[in-house]
C-alpha cells in the first residue's frame, strides 16, 4: 500500500508545496485585506488605517518574494519529481497551469506597482492598483486548483497506445472536482490570511494595547476570516458529498468505513489499529446521514477495492479530516461570538470570557494554517496510490533519477531555514513598528489633505511626505 | 505548423527571461564583486534600487517558459528534467535562496545580517544562471535523448560548462549596461562611470566567451555550429556582433543613449540564432518539434494564452517599466525620508 520508492519524492513535493501554500494563501487573500484598510484610510481620512495598509504592504513585499520563488520551485518539481506524469499528461494538466501563468504575471506586475508606489502615485490610483492584484490572486488560485482537481477527477482527454491523442481544454479546466475544490481553496486562503494578519494584533490586545490602531488591525482581517467561515463549511460539506460519490475509497478512509454499509457510523477522532477504531467516539448512522441525507444511505467501504488500490495511513487521513472540520467549527463559533457582541455593543467581546476570545483570535492564524494543511493531506494522501485518479499510479509518475533523497535533504534544510528566517524577519519588522507606536509620532503615508499635494506628483519636490499625526 | 508557433513562443519567452531576469542575476554578480560593506555600499544601493521593483515580474517569464514547454512538448520536458536532474535541482534551490536573500536584506537592519542575506543573494545569483546555462548547453549539444540520459556527463561536458559561464557573464554585462543607464538617469555620475567600466569589461568577456563556446560547438554539435556560422543562424550572429560592438563603441565614447535596447538585442539575437539553427528539433539530434508536439487542443490553448499575455500583460509591463524608469517606484521608507520624496525630481 505504501510504496516506499515514492516516499522521498512525495516528501519533497509535500514539503515544498506545504511551505509554498501558506504564502500562496497570503498572495491570494492578503491584498484584498490590505485594500480594505487602505480604502477605509482614504475614504474616511483614517490615518491609522492608512498606516496599517502601509505596514502590511511591507509584509506583502516579503511574502510575495518568498512566494514567487517557492512557487517556481514547484514548477521545477513537477518535472524533477514527476516526469512520468508530465511526460504523458503534461499537455492536459498544463492547460490550467498556462492560465495561471497569465494571472501570475499580472499579479507580479501590479503587486510591484502597489508595493513601491507609496508616496509616488496619486492616492486613489495607488489603491486601484490593488484591485488587479486581488482579482488575479483569485483567478490564479482557480487555475492551480483546477489542475489539482483534474488529478482527482480527470476529464477532457483521450488516449490511445499510451499517448494523449486529443485534449479538450474546457473539459480539463472545468472537470467534475473544480466546482467544489476551487471555492474551498479560495475561502481557505481568506481564512488563513485573515487569521494570520489578525494574530499579532490579537496578541497586542491581550497585552492590554487597546488603542484604535490595534483594534482595527485585529478586527478587519479577523472579520474577513469570520465571514468566509460559514461559506467554507457549506462548500466543504458539498465537497465531502461529492468525494463520497466520485472518490468513494478516499471518503471511506476519511470516515473509517472499511465495509460497504448502510447506516454508516461517523467516527469523531480515533486511531485505526488492527482493523478497529481505537479511542474514537462513534455516532451511529450519522455518516450516512451526512453523505446521503438518509440514515440508510449506502456508503462504499475501502474493501470494495483491492488493497493495492487503497490509500496508506488511514489514521493520518481521518484525523486530518477531523482536525480540519474541528478548526472550521471553532472559527464559526468565534465569528458568531464576535458578531453577537458587535451587534449588541459595537465592541469586541468583553466580559469574563473576553480574554478567551482574544486568545482564540491570536491562535486563529496558526489554526487556519493547520486546517488548510490538514485538508491538503486528506485530498493528496487520500488519492494515493494514484497521482491521477484511476489513470496514473504514483509509482509510474515518479522520476527515475537517483538523486531525490539528496534533493529532499537539501529541500528540507533550505525550507527549514527559510521558515525560521521569514518568521524572524516579520518579528523584527513587528518589533520596529511596536517601538514606533500605532499612531502618535509615526508619520502616515499621505495625510487626508495631502491628496491634492500628491496629485501634483513627487516632481513638485517640496511636498511634505507625511503629516505627523498628534 | 501550430507546433512550430508554440515552439517559437517558448523561444521568445526564454529570450524575454534572458534579457530581463538575466540582468537581475547580473545585478547579483556585481553585488558579489562590489567589495566590502563600506566600499561596495553605493554600488549595492544602486543595484538594489534598480532591481527591487521589477525582479519578481521579470522572474515569472521562467515559469511561463516551463509551463508552455510541458504543455506543448511534454515528452521533451520530461526528458530534460530527468536527464538534467542535478543542474535543474541546484538552479531551483538557487532561485529560492536568491529571491529570499534579496527580499530579506531589504528588511534587516543590522549590518551583519544584511551581509548574510546579501551574500546568499549574490552567490546564488552566480550559481543559478550557471546551472541554467549548462541545461541549455546540454540540450543544444544533443545530450538529452530519451530517459534515462547520463545524469552527470550530460551537463559537465565542455560546451555545457562554457554555456553556463556564458550565461553568468552575459547577465553581468546586461546588468552593467542597464545600471549605467539608470545611474545616468538619476544623475549619479560616479555610479555611471563605475558601471560603464564594468559594462565594457564584461561585454568584451562575453564576446570572447561566446567565440570560445562557438568553437567548442564545432566538435560537440557540428550541425548547430554549421547553421550558426554558414546557415540560418548566421544573420542573427551578425546582428549580435554588430549590436554588441555598437554598445561597446557607444560606451567608450561615453554615450548611453540606446545602449540598453542594443545590449538586449545583442543577447536576444544569440538566443534566437541558436533556436533557428536548431530548428526543427526540440531535442537534437533526433526529436523534432512535430514528433514531440502535444495534441492540437493543447497547442491552440497555449497560443490563446500567449495572445492574452500579449494583450493584457505586455501593456502592464510597459506601465511597470515606465513607472520604474521614471523613478516613481521605490522601496517605501519607514519613516519616509524627505529627501527621497522631495529632494530629487525624477527625470
Amino acid at each position: 500500500m505504501l510504496a516506499l520508492d515514492v516516499v522521498p519524492a512525495r516528501s519533497q513535493m509535500g514539503s515544498s508545496l506545504g511551505f509554498h501554500i501558506i504564502l500562496a494563501c497570503m498572495g491570494i487573500a492578503f491584498p484584498a485585506i490590505v485594500a480594505i484598510v487602505h480604502y477605509r484610510g482614504l475614504r474616511r481620512h483614517d490615518s491609522e488605517a492608512l498606516l496599517l495598509a502601509r505596514r502590511w504592504s511591507k509584509v506583502m513585499a516579503v511574502l510575495v518574494a518568498v512566494g514567487a520563488v517557492s512557487g517556481t520551485v514547484l514548477s521545477f518539481d513537477m518535472g524533477l519529481l514527476w516526469p512520468g506524469l508530465m511526460g504523458r499528461y503534461g499537455s492536459v494538466i498544463g492547460i490550467p497551469f498556462s492560465f495561471e501563468g497569465i494571472f501570475f504575471l499580472l499579479e507580479a506586475v501590479f503587486t510591484a506597482i502597489y508595493l513601491y508606489g507609496w508616496d509616488r502615485l496619486r492616492p486613489w490610483a495607488h489603491l486601484w492598483t490593488l484591485v488587479p492584484v486581488a482579482l488575479t490572486g483569485i483567478l490564479g488560485a482557480m487555475s492551480v486548483v483546477a489542475a489539482n482537481s483534474w488529478m482527482n477527477d480527470p476529464a477532457g482527454f483521450t488516449m490511445a497506445h499510451g499517448r494523449i491523442t486529443s485534449v479538450d481544454p474546457v473539459a480539463v479546466f472545468f472537470n467534475g472536482a473544480t466546482y467544489y475544490q476551487v471555492p474551498h481553496m479560495i475561502l481557505a486562503a481568506y481564512m488563513v490570511a485573515g487569521g494570520l494578519a489578525a494574530t499579532p494584533y490579537a496578541v497586542g490586545l491581550l497585552r492590554g494595547r487597546r488603542d484604535r490602531y490595534t483594534r482595527l488591525g485585529f478586527l478587519v482581517p479577523f472579520t474577513v476570516a469570520a465571514i468566509a467561515t460559514p461559506f467554507q463549511i457549506g462548500v466543504g460539506d458539498t465537497a465531502a458529498r461529492a468525494i463520497a460519490n466520485d472518490q468513494p475509497v478516499k471518503f471511506a478512509t476519511m470516515e473509517y468505513v472499511p465495509q460497504t454499509t448502510r447506516g454508516a457510523t461517523e467516527w469523531l477522532g480515533g486511531i485505526w489499529a488492527n482493523g478497529h477504531v481505537v479511542a474514537g467516539i462513534p455516532i451511529p448512522d450519522l455518516d450516512s446521514l451526512l453523505a446521503g441525507f438518509s440514515p440508510h444511505y449506502k456508503v462504499v467501504g475501502w474493501t470494495s477495492v483491492p488493497a493495492s488500490d487503497r490509500p496508506p495511513l488511514p489514521t493520518l487521513i481521518h484525523l486530518s479530516f477531523d482536525v480540519m472540520v474541528f478548526i472550521g467549527t471553532l472559527m464559526l463559533a468565534w465569528g458568531l461570538w464576535l458578531a453577537l457582541w458587535w451587534w449588541r455593543r459595537r465592541d469586541l467581546p468583553g466580559g469574563r470570557l473576553g480574554r478567551l476570545f482574544l486568545a482564540g483570535g491570536a491562535l486563529s492564524g496558526v489554526a487556519c494554517v493547520v486546517a488548510m494543511e490538514a485538508g491538503w493531506v486528506v485530498t493528496e494522501v487520500g488519492r494515493q496510490p494514484w497521482t491521477v485518479y484511476r489513470v496514473l499510479r504514483t509509482s509510474k509518475a515518479v522520476t527515475t533519477a537517483a538523486g531525490v533523497p539528496g534533493t529532499l535533504v537539501a529541500t528540507l534544510a533550505i525550507y527549514g531555514v527559510l521558515t525560521v528566517a521569514t518568521f524572524a524577519i516579520l518579528w523584527v519588522m513587528k518589533r520596529r513598528w511596536d517601538a514606533e507606536g500605532g499612531s502618535g509620532d509615526t508619520p502616515v503615508p499621505y495625510s487626508p489633505q495631502a491628496g491634492a499635494v500628491s496629485e501634483a506628483g513627487p516632481a513638485q519636490g517640496d511636498s511634505e511626505p507625511g503629516r505627523r499625526v498628534r | 505548423m501550430i507546433a512550430d508557433a508554440v515552439a517559437a513562443v517558448i523561444v521568445l519567452v526564454v529570450t524575454a527571461y534572458a534579457v530581463l531576469a538575466g540582468a537581475d542575476f547580473g545585478g547579483g554578480v556585481w553585488d558579489l564583486l562590489a567589495g566590502g560593506a563600506e566600499v561596495g555600499k553605493e554600488a549595492r544601493h544602486r543595484i538594489d534600487r534598480s532591481i527591487t521593483p521589477v525582479w519578481e515580474s521579470n522572474h515569472v517569464w521562467l515559469i511561463i517558459a516551463i509551463v508552455v514547454l510541458w504543455t506543448g512538448f511534454p515528452a521533451a520536458f520530461a526528458d530534460i528534467f530527468t536527464t538534467l536532474f542535478v543542474p535543474l535541482s541546484v538552479a531551483g534551490l538557487g532561485i529560492v535562496l536568491r529571491g529570499c536573500g534579496f527580499a530579506f536584506r531589504a528588511q534587516v537592519r543590522s549590518l551583519r545580517w544584511q551581509a548574510v542575506a546579501g551574500g546568499v543573494f549574490a552567490v546564488s545569483s552566480v550559481l543559478t544562471p550557471f546551472f541554467l546555462g549548462t541545461v541549455i548547453g546540454a540540450v543544444a549539444t544533443g545530450r538529452v535523448r530519451g530517459t534515462p540520459g547520463d545524469p552527470v556527463a550530460s551537463w559537465t561536458n565542455l560546451t555545457s560548462l562554457l554555456t553556463g559561464a556564458l550565461f553568468v557573464v552575459v547577465g553581468a554585462y546586461l546588468a552593467a549596461v542597464y545600471l549605467a543607464v539608470d545611474s545616468e538617469r538619476d544623475g549619479d555620475v560616479a555610479m555611471r562611470g563605475y558601471f560603464v567600466r564594468r559594462a565594457v569589461i564584461s561585454g568584451v568577456a562575453a564576446g570572447v566567451l561566446a567565440v570560445v563556446t562557438m568553437t567548442a560547438l564545432r566538435s560537440s554539435a557540428k550541425p548547430l555550429f554549421d547553421e550558426l556560422v554558414t546557415g540560418r543562424g548566421l544573420a542573427l550572429v551578425v546582428i549580435s556582433v554588430v549590436a554588441g560592438t555598437a554598445v561597446l563603441v557607444a560606451l567608450l565614447f561615453d554615450v548611453t543613449r540606446l545602449v540598453r535596447p542594443l545590449a538586449a538585442l545583442a543577447v536576444a539575437a544569440v538566443i534566437l540564432g541558436w533556436a533557428i539553427s536548431q530548428y526543427p528539433h526540440v531535442l537534437p539530434p533526433r526529436l523534432t518539434i512535430a514528433a514531440a508536439a502535444a495534441p492540437s487542443g493543447a497547442l491552440t490553448t497555449e497560443l490563446v494564452v500567449v495572445g492574452i499575455i500579449a494583450v493584457l500583460v505586455a501593456p502592464s509591463f510597459a506601465l511597470l517599466f515606465r513607472l520604474a524608469s521614471s523613478g516613481r517606484l521605490a522601496e517605501a521608507h519607514d519613516p519616509p525620508p524627505a529627501a527621497d520624496l522631495g529632494g530629487h525630481p525624477p527625470r
